[in-house]
């Protein structure tokens, strides 16, 4: 079944000439016919002529012997990467008609690794969101089902929720994310898929629609942590065109997979137990500590005691970054536009129409923390907060290469579920949070089924620029947890 | 601190944001949630804690000041909603 290969498989079927470049997109453009109006997972698929295009040059590449790293592998790219020549809307009716003259350096990064399109996936309005439930073009639909329940339609999750859709469905090897808060982790755990946010820097932000540019970063969305490896080779990288971007050189992540973990240290933070935790997330993260000591690992108990505080510090910066790159949207250059009389008047109409609900009020909750009067109180405050919260991160690494947490506090939730109360869509993100304050490595990885049936996800939090342990550690988890279920509406069931 | 209407007004003046009369109070309810909840911040000494700035992974670059990109003048226009020649249109500002 082509549609349910890893990349790493992928990868070794085409080199060894088991199927073609173009019979793996065929599939997949096939598996996207069929299920994508159903699932919405994919706001624009490319032309089949295009994505057939891109697969013959690399079926060339192979017969040449010049293959990239990732050549002939269909993907999903989440809308919110600038694509040259195609649609790119951030889910966003300001942007729906929006077409880049420039590609992004993640994409073009994976372009030149050989990388083959399939079409750009959806998400939260501007990535802001946990159940992509804000998208202007319509939610997303979780192929996970509930035990004994076909009707009612879960979250994949956010704001990647078409990307981590579309990986666990069949309609794409593999897709890219981006992680500003937990929006890579979090869909990837509700869909039972691996996600990995990389160290803030290893990834370009060039070309990438920016939501909060100190905590954005791209990463890879995949069915196995090598996977998650070998993908993150092709996407980071030093760019001069993004200021934050780190020169470090790109290890060959893939190969940490596999590695033995005797003797590393993991840290289970006390303060992510959180009350109220439901018993199937705590048996599993109970599970994941046995299976890494039976690995050799030494587990320790470590605080860090500003973690209850991160996420009201992300929901003031990552707000008020917001406000300021989202100024942008004025109605004159790109983008949407309402005429009105005066200038002001085509800004306000303009953003009014363009934005939808959540991100109108992120942009004034932004706009609030930054004014005259309350910038101190709030926003100073939040950024000296972070400051302690990084310091929790640095303190608990002195100790230990790694800490373990399970990724979200649930399963999958229900569309319409957590709508009214802003706050209690926010605490979906509680566990991944903290990492994308500090800027450290984190990766989520699928190891168990909840009793209704529905996947849940572990977390490994490691060091700045740290990924190589992440995965290790992961892939232990991965061989240990034998995570081999697929979800109910896949490209590969009832064909 | 609680929002009332006139700030909440004034904040989407601010953000250019046009809100009608009725969407103001349904804003201003969603936004005084979510500031009560914030202010559990008020606890947490910060006495000599300095700001975060970036995540200070590594130090900002200055480049070369010259063109590195550029003569894509007509790719951008495209871009616009609306343009005039090789200009972006506005409403008259000046009378």
């Amino acid at each position: 079944m082509l549609t349910g290969l890893t990349l790493t498989q992928a990868r070794a079927g085409l080199a060894a000439r088991k199927f073609s470049a173009r019979e793996l997109a065929q599939a997949h453009l096939d598996a996207i016919t069929r299920l994508n109006p159903g699932l919405n997972a994919y706001i624009t698929v490319l032309p089949e002529a295009d994505v057939l295009a891109s697969a013959d040059a690399a079926d060339a590449r192979y017969a040449a012997g010049t293959a990239g790293i990732m050549d002939g592998l269909p993907i999903g790219v989440k809308d919110l990467f600038c694509t040259k020549g195609v649609r790119t809307t951030a889910a966003s009716k300001m942007l729906a008609d929006f077409v880049p003259p420039y590609e992004s350096t993640v994409t073009a990064n994976l372009l030149g690794a050989g990388a083959v399109f399939l079409g750009k996936t959806n998400l939260d309005e501007f990535a802001m969101g946990s159940a992509n439930m804000s998208s202007a073009f319509g939610p997303t639909t979780n192929p996970w089902k509930r035990k004994g329940d076909d009707t009612t339609a879960l979250v994949p999750g956010g704001s990647s929720g078409g990307s981590s859709a579309a990986v666990a469905a069949g309609l794409a090897l593999a897709a890219t994310g981006t992680d500003t808060g937990g929006s890579i982790r979090q869909p990837a755990a509700y869909c039972g898929i691996v996600g990995l946010k990389p160290t803030y820097g290893r990834c370009s932000r060039w070309g990438t629609i920016a939501f909060a540019s100190s905590l954005d970063q791209a990463g890879p969305m995949t069915r196995s942590v090598a996977d998650a490896g070998l993908m993150l080779e092709a996407m980071a990288g030093f760019d001069a065109k993004d200021s934050t971007s780190s020169n470090r050189a790109v290890p060959a992540f893939h190969k940490a997979v596999g590695k033995s973990v005797k003797g590393l240290r993991v840290g289970i933070p006390a303060e992510y137990r959180a009350p109220g935790l439901p018993a199937d997330v705590l048996a599993m993260w109970e599970q994941g500590i046995a299976w890494l000591k039976a690995a050799g690992c030494e587990v320790v108990d470590v605080s860090l005691p500003h973690t209850r505080y991160g996420l009201t510090t992300y929901y003031i910066i990552a707000p008020a970054e917001c406000s300021s790159n989202l100024a942008r949207y004025d109605g004159i250059r790109f983008g949407m536009r309402k005429d009105a009389p005066s200038l002001d008047g085509v800004y306000e109409a303009t953003r009014a129409a363009g934005f939808g609900q959540e991100v109108r009020n992120r942009i004034l909750m932004g706009t609030y923390v930054l004014s005259a009067g309350y910038y101190d109180a709030y926003y100073l405050k939040a950024q000296k907060v972070r400051t302690l919260i990084k310091r929790d991160f640095e303190q608990a690494f002195e100790t230990v290469d790694v800490l373990l947490t399970p990724t979200a506090p649930s399963a999958a939730f229900a569309q319409g579920e957590n709508m009214d109360d802003p706050v209690q869509m926010y605490l979906n993100d509680i566990f991944t949070v903290p990492a994308s304050m500090a800027g450290v490595p984190a990766l989520s990885v699928p190891v168990g089924l909840n009793e209704t049936g529905l996947p849940l996800g572990l977390q490994v939090i490691g060091r700045h620029f740290d990924e190589e342990t992440v995965l290790s550690i992961g892939g232990a988890l991965e061989a240990a947890a034998g995570f081999t279920h697929i979800p109910s509406v896949h490209a590969g069931a009832g064909a | 601190m609680s929002l009332d209407l006139a700030t909440t007004r004034r904040i989407a003046k601010l953000a250019r944001i046009g809100l009608e009369e009725n969407e103001l109070e349904a804003t201003r309810q969603k936004l005084n949630g979510i500031l009560g909840w914030i202010d559990q911040l008020a606890e947490v000494d910060v006495t000599g804690v300095p700001p975060m700035v970036g995540t200070e992974t590594e130090t900002l670059r200055q480049r070369e000041d010259k063109v590195t990109d550029g003569n894509c003048r007509n790719a951008l226009l495209a871009c616009a909603p609306e343009t005039s020649g090789p200009f972006y249109t506005v409403p008259k500002v000046v009378e």
